[in-house]
Order: structure tokens, then sequence, then C-alpha cells
């Protein structure tokens, strides 16, 4: 039985096909990155994985068990965090009170969401600014506080989406860190990334998209050296 | 302990009012008050905290007031009893409805409530076989004393604000404002949004009902353009928690005294002062200086809540560090 898995997914717009026939399997522990250039239906997947919009057609399987469709915080509840590519901080609270919301997912009293709030933030290496209002936090900070919230809510799987884009090299340098701090800990990580420095270096094994439609998979080395992937991002000139 | 001094001050200078001020006149006034603190705090946990914002609390208030009112009328139930049935019997309103509009989002809830209160006022004027229709309802009151109503008021409001403080500050309170800043992140978080938007709806109708069934004991009488009145109750519960501060606890209360006492200006004509300067100089600018501050009670009321909100956004309570700074010229002690 696989940990995770998506089965030919399907999701149209009206008459456009965002996504058409996707298929992957994500083992335990493992870091799988999701490539494609922009509009190729990376985060549509994502949004029919974590429950924003049920597929068109295909299945979703989380340890076993059949999710497509059922409602975002129900995937929650089941092990599934996600992370927004448009970062969404709850501005007029704290992110204390971001994390402790999320917390509140899987503790109902006051004080253990706290406290597992602020080991979250300390993780993340939110600390310094755990008293600060979300929405006066810069960009990094907002990623970072993304990453804190889904984490708190104790997911076995976590989906990001883009946490290196608008960061500078060392911002997405710590990042990178910390992606691999999570994975360490023991939960597997499905990201969708641009920069390809963060992608080829972390992922184990990478799914390329184009148009909605798979192009390749494999090792970081063979997707990178894949004719068909060139050719999405530079060109058939360099393919 | 030091952060609740000033509302246990509040609370103790309220519980010796009557034995201080002896005069009915000011004792309604405070009593008024404290109906506008439950009907301000109500509002303010479904459209402050949980980012719904309601046209229709009239429709809460009414069915309080009626359920008592009712229950009098045709079962000789004392409306005392109907004042513990008139929170519940709002909330059981609230809810049918609330499942109907919190699937959607955006304005829907907000134009659906305004169709609510309009609609129950409707249906309170035409079914008069059950409700008297115009006529109303008409009920003996308990007490002649106004002491007795004042505070059982007291007793409501601190304990509307308590309850609604307690739940503020626990895990319903964190998901109601995660709705109301983000309802895609709130989702994402294991929140169920739909569930958490009805218990604050179930929250803000059952007290805004208890406060509706109080004043059926209270005044006495009753009738559909008195309590399912746009103006002045679900327009009021929204200028009332404006102007105290929207999403604070103690907000609606001192927005609840402001926004009484800025009526009886306007309704006495400021406290009967032109009246009075009227008889004691013979003069008639007087009287009808008076006379225009009553008709100004409306564009009174319009020009205070746009001077709130251009100097005050966030209200008196929520701004209240911007109030200290800039009027008592007191730096924030952090």
């Amino acid at each position: 039985m696989a940990f995770f898995r998506v089965e030919k997914l399907v999701k149209q717009f009206g008459g456009l096909t965002a996504v058409n026939n996707v298929s992957f399997e994500v083992k335990q522990g493992e870091i799988f990155g999701l490539i494609g250039p922009n509009g190729s239906g990376k985060t549509t997947t994502f949004n029919m994985i974590s429950g924003t919009y049920p597929p068109t057609s295909g299945k979703v399987f989380f340890k076993g068990k059949e999710i497509q469709g059922r409602k975002p915080h129900r995937i929650c509840h089941l092990g599934i965090g996600r992370t927004f590519q448009v970062v969404k901080p709850l501005g007029r609270m704290t992110v204390l009170d971001n994390v402790i919301a999320a917390s509140f997912s899987r503790e109902n009293r006051m004080r253990g969401a706290r406290e597992q709030a602020e080991k979250t933030i300390a993780f993340c290496g939110l600390d310094p600014v755990s008293g600060t209002l979300a929405k006066s936090l810069p960009i990094a900070g907002r990623k970072r506080l993304e990453i804190a919230r889904a984490m708190a809510t104790r997911p076995e799987l976590l989906l990001l989406d883009e946490t290196a884009a608008g960061l500078n090299p060392t911002e997405s340098l710590e990042a990178v860190e910390l992606i691999k701090k999570i994975r360490e800990n023991g939960t597997t990580i499905v990201i969708i990334e641009h920069i390809m420095r963060v992608i080829m270096t972390i992922s184990d094994r990478i799914h390329a998209i184009n148009f909605g439609q798979t192009i390749a998979e494999g090792t970081p080395s063979d997707v990178a050296a894949n004719p068909q992937v060139i050719e999405a991002y530079l060109g058939t000139d360099y393919a | 302990m030091k952060k609740n001094a000033v509302p246990l001050l509040v609370l103790a200078v309220l519980a010796v009012f009557p034995l201080v001020v002896t005069s009915d006149y000011f004792l309604h006034l405070m009593i008024l008050f404290l109906l506008w603190v439950v009907i301000g705090s109500s509002w303010n946990v479904l459209a402050g905290y949980t980012g719904q914002v309601s046209f229709g609390h009239a429709a809460f208030f009414g069915v309080g007031a009626y359920t008592a009112g009712l229950l009098f009328q045709h079962l000789q139930i004392s409306p005392w009893w109907g004042m513990a049935l008139g929170g519940i019997v709002a909330a059981l309103i609230g809810l049918p409805f609330g499942a109907i509009c919190f699937p959607l989002r955006g304005a829907y809830f907000a134009l659906a409530s305004l169709a609510l209160g309009e609609g129950i006022r409707h249906i309170a004027t035409i079914s008069e076989s059950f409700t008297g229709g115009m006529m109303g309802i008409m009920i003996m009151p308990s007490f002649v004393s106004k002491i007795p109503y004042y505070y059982i008021a007291l007793a409501l409001s601190a304990l509307s604000v308590l309850s609604i403080r307690l739940v503020i500050r626990t895990k319903p309170g964190y998901y109601f404002v995660s709705i109301r800043e983000d309802q895609d992140a709130a989702e994402s978080l294991g929140i169920d949004t739909t569930l958490y938007k009805n218990v604050s709806l179930a929250i803000s109708s059952f007290w805004t009902g208890m406060a509706g069934a109080f004043y059926m004991n209270y005044m006495g009488f009753v009738d559909p353009h008195v309590v399912f009145s746009l103006h002045d109750y679900s327009v009021m519960a929204i200028l009332v928690a404006i102007v105290g501060g929207v999403g604070t606890i103690y907000g609606p209360a001192v927005g609840a005294f402001i926004m009484v006492a800025v009526q009886e200006f306007f309704r006495s004509g400021f406290f009967g002062l032109f009246d009075y300067l009227g008889r004691v100089t013979g003069a008639p600018a007087f009287a009808s200086l008076s006379e225009v501050v009553r008709q100004a009670h409306v564009l009174g009321f319009g020009i205070l809540v746009v001077v709130v909100i251009l100097f005050l956004p966030n209200g008196i309570v929520g701004d209240w560090e911007k109030i200290r700074r800039n009027v008592f010229r007191i730096q924030p002690t952090r």
C-alpha cells in the first residue's frame, strides 16, 4: 500500500483542462518535487489534494484511504497540511495566535495548544517575531509562518506551494534548511518550486508536468536531462 | 488581575448605582444602556470576531421579545419564563438561516440577514390572530419600581459579556477570528468554517433574544414596528459596536453607553436644557432650537459614525492607545 498516491487526476474549468490525467506516488519520508512552467497545473493539483475543489475525475489515496472530494478541514484532520503560494496570513492576529489557531486542530485546551504552538514556532525559527502581527511580517516571515501553521496541524504529509519564491538567496537557503529539518522530523513532503537550485538540491524524486500532463518523472538529474522538460522550460532550440 | 481592574471597577460602580441615584429617569437610561451592552456584544461576536456582518439583529431581538409576550398571551406563562426561552427561540430561528447562508461567502449573509429582519417583521405584522398584528402585545409589568429591572439587566449584560469573553479566549474564539481573517487559510488549518460560523451565530442570536425577552418584560408592550425596527435595532447594534470598537471585548459596552447618551441627548433636546432656557427666558428661539435638535437625531448619528470611522477606525476601545497618546498626551507603557 502506497503512503500517498494520486491516480489519473483530471480537473476541467469549463472548457479548459487544467490538469489532465496526472498520476504519481509518494513514499513515506521522501521529498517529492512537482515542477512545471507557469500555468501547468501544479497548484490546481495541490488544490484537488487538499480539498479546495474536487477533481473532475481521478482518485487520491492517503494511507490506503480514498480522500478525493473531501472538505479541506477534513483533509487537514486526516494529516495533510498545506501552505499557500499566495500567502494567507491571519493578518490581525499575532504570529503566535496564528499558530495557536492551527494547533487547535489537534488540541482542545488552550494550554496544550499554546505549548504546541510555541514548540512549532521555535522549530521554524519564528520566536523573535512571535508577538508581531502577521500582517506586518516581511515576505520571508510570511512564507515561514505558512510553514509553521501547517506544521502545527501535525501533518504526516506536507504540501509546500512555492515556499522559496520571492525570497533572496540567503532566505531561500534558510527555507531549504527548514524543509530538510521537517523531513528529518518524519514528515513527508510534496513541494512545488520554480527555483531550480532549490528543487534540484532537496528533492528525492521529481515529477514534471506541462499543460496539465505528465512529461517526466525520476531523480532530479534524470528529469533535468529529459528533453521534454528542457523543451518545456527553454524551448525547442535547446531540447 | 490588573487587566481586569477596569471592568471590575465599572461593574462595582454599576452595582451600587441605584443606591446612589434614585431618579427613575436615570435608572431608565441605565437600563437601556445595559440592554445595549447585551445587543452590541452579541452583534460583535458574529460580525466583529467572526466577520459575518449582520443587518438583521432586530429579527433575533424581536423574536425574543415576542416569545416572552406570546407565551403569556396564549398560555398565561409568566414572561420571565419567556425570558429563558426567548434566547433559545432566537437561536433556533438563527440556525436554519445560518445553515442556508454560511456555506456561501462574501456579502450574501449580510444581505440575507437584512431580508430576515424585514421578513420576520412582516410576518409578525400580518399574522394578526397569533401575534396581534399591529396592535402588538401588552402585558402587565411585574414590578413598579425600576430597581429590579436594573439589576436583572445588569446581570444579563455581565453574564453575556463574561460568557462571550470566555468563548473568545478559547478554541472557538481563535476559530472565529481565523474565519474573519482568511477563510481559505482557516479551512486549511482544519477549521470547519460553516460549523463555527453557526456556533457564532447561535451565541449571538441567543443573547440578542434574551435582551428582547427582557425588553418585553420591562416595557410591557411590543409591536412589530418597535422591536423589529431596522433603524432602531439592526442598525443601532452596528453603531454601538463600531463606536465602541469592533472585535474588542468591552468595545460594545463603551459604545452602548455613548450611543444611549447621544440618543437621549437628541431625543430630549440637550437633556431638556433648551426647553428649560426657553421657559426661563421666554424667548421662542429656544423652543425652536430644541425642536431642531430633536429632528436632527438621525443626522447626529450619521455625523458621529463618520467621525468615529475617520479618526478611530477601530472604535474607542480598539484605538485606546491612540486616544491616550493624542488626547491625554500619555506615552504608551511599552
